[in-house]
């Protein structure tokens, strides 16, 4: 064996040594400890929004009033688009017929509370739902295909047809929050807090 | 693929040379990936077929990508047209596989890009911020066991029901996720938001208004379910785990989360998941009140006279399961059960109970005592406290199982008018 072999033999076992100190020194290194306790203020994941995105998605509505777009509709414009668009599932008029069972729920009927079926007129405590709903969800087979003015029409029109608003009202972001929903009076929170009482 | 069949069969009858199984092997290496589907079939098919008197003398089949259930074991959800039920009735713990995880949606399952999935968070806050699924999964993570139930979780009208057709829409997982808290830290929040509305991103956009502190408290914005990513049923790639809540509040296929003074009153939160209460309508029920269920002896179960193990699920959306009695005569007298430890906070807890049955009729039923002190109700009691007209949404009545003579297990339905 001449030097040099010894030295291509050598090469390896000192990287072996060599790797073996370095595990030693971590190991001594690894202390136990919560991260928890060196947790940043701000992580810096993510990234800020444009105004563009947010108004992209933002389509909620609030029964203030805020959210509600610009545009207008009315009752007989309202009447039209549901034959178009709604009353497949929901009835011709949106009342339920006996012995009919309707793929949508009934939405026009009596405004007492506590009558059958759970209706608009009976059931629905604030308008801007029924824009904020429509708008996102309906009609079910073309969700998210309605624009404003063709939702505040049928707006219109259900809130009509339940005899909330007067068939001439022209609704707008100004006046649709304002209606006031013959249900709302019904609505109470819930206030149980767990504990032994059945509520 | 005609090679393979002669191969495989030579495995299962056991004369396999050595030459065979290199042969079979190298064919398997070189299948193209469009048979794959036809091979696994076949694969099935087999097992299925070639039942052995005794399997200590054939070797079986090798190791596989995916694991597959026994073949004489077929547990499955029950769908309608808006939600599938897990059957709790083959269920032996409280971990519910992911593929009989209950479903509820409004619009169907979307289809979405992980990759381009995008949570934006506004409103009340100091910097609105957009996270992507990447984003999410690299801050600090938790893991946390919890049921979700929905809110219209009570069926009733024959005696033929399982547990799966009277309340199968609740089941249990190991979910694993950021706290949103953490979220909210990093976006920073005003300190006039009351309230946040969660957004999903399936056809029905679904909506829910969600009081802050249940934020600050146990919300989580969750990824993964029992381990691995969560299923698109459940809310792939991300979606909102508000523990003990009703289950519709858990915004899945999450998409938006907006920050605000006051609640949105979405269609999800004033004409539906919203209940008469004498002559009134009660909105914002969140929490799911106590509520247990004996699993077996169950309908379409069978019991022999002698000893029984009476056993069955039992939670609360307010807590911990404080305790669970056993009546095996009709309610005339209780016992209390044994729990599984651990009894986590917000989870379905097993409960069993031992039994020695003398052969004749008789009721068995189940109550839970939650740790605020809440006894599960009776349906008597539900619809004396809330009227004739309560409807269907957070009812927990205690369920009784008739048990006859010949051992048939019947559910005893229960009339509310």
């Amino acid at each position: 064996m001449n030097r040099k072999t010894v030295y291509i033999l050598a090469f390896p076992v000192m990287l072996f040594l060599m790797s073996l100190k370095t595990a030693f020194t971590s190991m001594q290194a690894q202390s136990p400890s919560t991260d928890s306790l060196k947790r940043p203020a701000k992580f810096g994941f993510g990234r800020p929004a444009t105004a563009q995105e947010i108004a992209a998605w933002n389509i909620d509505i609030r029964p203030d009033g805020k959210g509600l777009p610009a545009g207008q509709g009315d009752v007989k414009k309202g009447k039209l688009l549901y034959a178009q668009k709604c009353a497949m599932c929901h009835g011709e008029d949106g009342t339920e017929k006996p012995g009919v069972k309707l793929p949508g729920s009934a939405l026009v009927g009596d405004t007492s509370a506590n009558s059958k079926p759970k209706t608009i007129g009976n059931y629905w405590p604030y308008a801007t739902t029924l824009f904020d709903y429509m708008r996102r969800a309906m009609p079910y087979n073309l969700p998210g295909s309605l624009s404003n003015n063709e939702v505040y029409s049928i707006t219109a029109y259900l809130l009509n047809a339940n005899k909330i608003i007067k068939a001439d009202v022209v609704l707008d972001a100004k006046n649709l929050y304002k209606v006031q929903m013959p249900a709302k009076k019904l609505f109470i929170m819930d206030d149980r807090k767990g504990g032994p009482e059945i509520k | 693929m005609k090679k393979q069949d002669k191969t495989d069969r030579k495995i299962v009858t056991g004369k396999m040379s050595r030459r065979t199984l290199l042969g079979g092997v190298i064919t398997a290496a070189v299948l193209p990936v469009q048979s794959l589907f036809a091979s696994e079939a076949k694969a099935e098919k087999q097992v299925l077929t070639d039942i052995v008197d005794d399997p200590t003398k054939i070797i079986g089949p090798g190791p596989s990508p995916l694991g597959k259930r026994s073949l004489f074991e077929q547990p499955v959800r029950k769908p309608s047209d808006i939600s599938s039920r897990t059957p709790l009735q083959d269920m032996h713990s409280t971990i519910t596989p992911a593929d009989l995880h209950f479903e509820r949606h409004h619009a169907g399952v979307p289809a979405i890009d992980p990759v381009k999935h995008e949570l934006l968070i506004h409103g009340l806050v100091d910097q609105p911020m957009k996270f992507t699924l990447a984003d999410i999964k690299r801050f600090p993570s938790i893991t946390r066991t919890c049921f979700i139930e929905c809110a219209g979780n009570f069926r009733t009208g024959k005696t033929e029901m399982t547990p799966q057709d009277i309340l199968g829409l609740t089941s249990q997982s190991e979910w694993t996720g950021v706290m949103l808290s953490t979220i909210f830290e990093e976006v920073g929040i005003s300190n006039k938001a009351k309230w946040f509305l969660a957004e999903g991103s399936d056809a029905a956009v679904m909506t829910r208004t969600i009081p802050i502190a249940k934020a600050w408290d146990d919300a989580m914005i969750v990824y993964a379910q029992n381990g691995e990513a969560m299923r698109p049923e459940q809310g792939y790639p991300m979606r909102l785990l508000l523990p003990g809540f009703e289950g519709n509040m858990n915004i899945k296929w999450l998409r938006r989360i907006e920050l605000s003074e006051e609640p949105y009153m979405t269609r999800e939160e004033t004409s539906k998941y919203t209940y008469p209460v004498k002559d009134k309508i009660r909105m914002f029920s969140f929490e799911l009140d106590a509520r247990s269920i004996i699993t077996y002896p169950a309908y379409p179960q069978k019991v022999n006279k002698g000893w029984v193990e009476i056993r069955g699920i039992a939670w609360s959306g307010r807590g911990k399961v404080e305790k669970v009695e056993v009546s095996t005569d009709a309610g005339k007298t209780w016992q209390l059960a044994n729990l599984q430890e651990p009894v986590l906070s917000k989870a379905h807890t097993y409960f069993r109970h031992l039994w020695e049955w003398d052969g004749k009729a008789t009721e068995i039923l189940s109550r839970v005592t939650d740790e605020t002190g809440y006894l599960q109700p009776t349906l008597a009691q539900l619809v004396a406290a809330r009227g004739v007209n309560l409807g269907g949404y957070h009812m927990n009545p205690i369920t009784a199982w008739q048990i006859g003579a010949d051992g048939r297990v019947l559910f005893k339905p229960e009339t509310i008018k």
